[in-house]
């Protein structure tokens, strides 16, 4: 019978230099299987180094163990545990089908999965079936390489700034779906900025010149899978914060009232987008969504 | 719907894994290659090369004594000899080195595919895809003649083709070593065609040059040509319809008095897929060893 593993990945003396250049230097590591870490760190931090050698693709020094398992070693065996994102999408030329068919081929999955990734993410696979991935828009593309890491099964996400290009509605279902995955699966979300992917996780790692300069615990609110209602009202009608409330999923009611619901891993972005609108804003509420509060928000009703 | 969650077999280890990456792999290269516009240069230049050589010398005229279909053959064997390899290496090193700087090792790598898996079936893909047109061409050319009546040169032909495919094999090997070798694509075309050059300048009327000139030994001049894949394959494919190869002139009393005819023919065969499977090989160890993307 198969041991019980509690160490997702772990990292001892992790180090990788380009020439002269060190880029990870010394770096110890242990995350425990379910845990959802933030990665963040200035350009060259390290965090994509880092990336690299947990996906088996660079020597380094020090070890890697992914499961327990070496990824440079037993590359196949560990790399179906994970489920990759990257940054910037590759330029692949391919066709998605053949993209898609390919990736399920070496998973071992089938393309049912991906496709109802795809459906929850409205990416309409059958659009852009024939076309080349590398002419996809990049909102597209981060939605493929979202659907072909998540759309088959694993137990480790390494994703590298994954929702930096969604739509606010596709943002709120990769949450979701990430929601739903959270308790199976280990998260290693790669940010620029914590702020960006704070209600993603639950432990923030910084790399700073390829050390960890903190590694500190996240207590927040906005929790993945949570929800929240918004009402506000604004002085008046104004076609680009309609345009922009739209695309949040608001709906308009009457005398310039928008009601809707937001993931609540996006609130803070959201409050951005009405702190650009400070002027036109008269008042909003927002308030952490329970089952009846969604249905009154859907109804167009203002949430008291 | 839910997403999927963990699947308890994610531990099992996978039967029949490397077929299924390398088979994978190989489509997706096939694939992708369908879409590029390289590919459909590449084809159209040797189905046009037949078609210009059909439309003018499938003729009664005679060019160093041959006729009809098999003046076709030699004349589209020696100017493979000029393309091929050029077309090959060049193509082969912006192809891999070009994914290199792309990113798309990064990506492709992360999946779960082993590294042989991966670059054997990207190996047999780009193989196949440089000898399509090539030997496609070749039977386009054989259907236009027997149409028109002219006698087809079976043997010739069959051995013909088994040449171009060991001269494929060469050069995507050798395609393969300068891009594992090199990491970014002006550097790998670089070396892919001063390769090239040295080859070229190494053919038998440059080698007779250098004879004359440094009073090479006869014998050195002969292991020089020998081991050169262009030189192998123009002097095999001229056996086929040259027994004697008189073309050659006292060339061919040094192959002759090595090799014997047989030995020979077995030579231009082996030699050029050894040094091809050899190279890739190389490039493989090479690859795996050192950073991927």
């Amino acid at each position: 019978m198969r041991e019980e593993r509690t160490t997702m990945i772990s990292l001892r003396r992790l180090g990788k230099s380009f020439g002269a250049a060190r880029i990870l230097d010394g770096v110890d590591l242990d995350v425990p299987a379910g845990q959802r870490v933030a990665l963040i760190g200035s350009n060259g931090a390290g965090k994509t180094t880092l990336f690299r050698c947990l996906l088996g693709e660079y020597i380094h020094e020090g070890s890697v163990l992914i499961d327990g398992r070496d990824p440079r070693c037993d590359r196949t065996g560990v790399l179906r545990l994970v489920g990759f994102v990257p940054q910037i999408a590759p330029r692949l030329e391919m066709p998605v089908a053949a993209l898609m068919r390919y990736v399920a081929d070496v998973s071992g999955t089938g393309l049912a999965e991906m496709g109802a990734v795809a459906e929850r993410l409205r990416l309409d696979l059958d659009a852009i079936r024939g076309r080349s991935f590398v002419r996809l828009s990049g909102g597209m593309k981060q939605k493929l390489l979202i659907v072909l890491a998540l759309g088959r099964p694993t137990r480790l996400l390494l994703l590298d700034e994954p929702a930096a290009n969604l739509d606010p509605a596709a943002r709120a279902a990769f949450f979701e779906i990430l929601a739903e995955r959270a308790r199976d699966t280990t998260m290693l979300v790669s940010s620029h900025r914590i702020d960006e992917i704070a209600a993603l996780v639950n432990r923030v790692v910084e790399l700073e010149r390829g050390r960890v300069v903190l590694d500190d615990t996240v207590a927040d609110a906005g929790a993945l899978g949570s929800r929240f209602v918004v009402a506000l009202e604004t002085a008046g009608p104004e076609p680009s914060f309609a345009r922009a409330a739209l695309e949040w999923g608001l709906a308009e009611g009457l005398a310039n009232h928008w009601t809707g619901t937001i993931a609540g891993p996006d609130r803070l972005r959201f409050l951005g987008f009405v702190a650009r609108h400070a002027g036109l804003v008269r008042q909003i509420h927002v308030d952490e969504a329970t089952d009846c509060h969604e249905r009154r928000a859907h109804a167009g009703t203002a949430v008291p | 719907m839910r997403a999927p969650v963990t699947d308890p077999g994610l531990h099992e280890p996978v039967r029949g894994a490397f077929w299924t990456g390398v088979s994978a792999t190989f489509r997706l290269e096939i694939a992708e290659a369908f879409r590029a516009r390289w590919y459909a240069v590449y084809a159209f230049v040797f189905f046009a090369l037949v078609g210009l050589l059909l439309v003018f010398g499938l003729t009664e005229s005679r060019v160093l004594g041959f006729t009809g279909l098999s003046r076709t053959l030699v004349t589209y064997i020696q100017l493979a000899t000029a393309i091929l390899p050029i077309f090959i290496l060049i193509t082969t090193v912006r192809s891999l080195a070009g994914d290199r700087e792309a990113g798309v090792f990064e990506y492709v790598l992360g999946l779960p595919v082993g590294i042989g898996a991966w670059y054997a079936g990207r190996f047999l893909g780009r193989f196949c895809l440089a000898a399509a047109p090539v030997v496609s061409a070749l039977f386009v050319a054989v259907a236009y003649g027997t149409v028109r009546g002219a006698a087809v040169p079976w043997i010739e032909l069959g051995f013909d083709i088994g040449l171009l495919l060991v001269l494929v094999l060469a050069f995507v090997g050798l395609g393969f070593l300068i891009s594992t070798l090199c990491r970014s694509v002006d550097t790998a075309q670089t070396v892919a065609f001063l390769v090239w050059l040295a080859l070229v300048l190494a053919l038998d009327l440059v080698l007779l040059g250098a004879l004359i000139r440094a009073r090479m030994s006869l014998e050195g001049v002969v292991a020089i040509a020998m081991f050169n894949p262009l030189q192998v394959f123009r002097t095999g494919s001229m056996l086929l319809f040259d027994p004697q190869l008189v073309l050659l002139g006292p060339t061919a009393y040094a192959v002759f008095d090595l090799f014997g005819r047989t030995g020979f023919m077995i030579w231009s065969f082996a030699y050029p897929a050894l040094l091809g499977l050899a190279a890739a090989c190389a490039g493989y160890l090479i690859f795996r060893r050192d950073d991927l993307p």
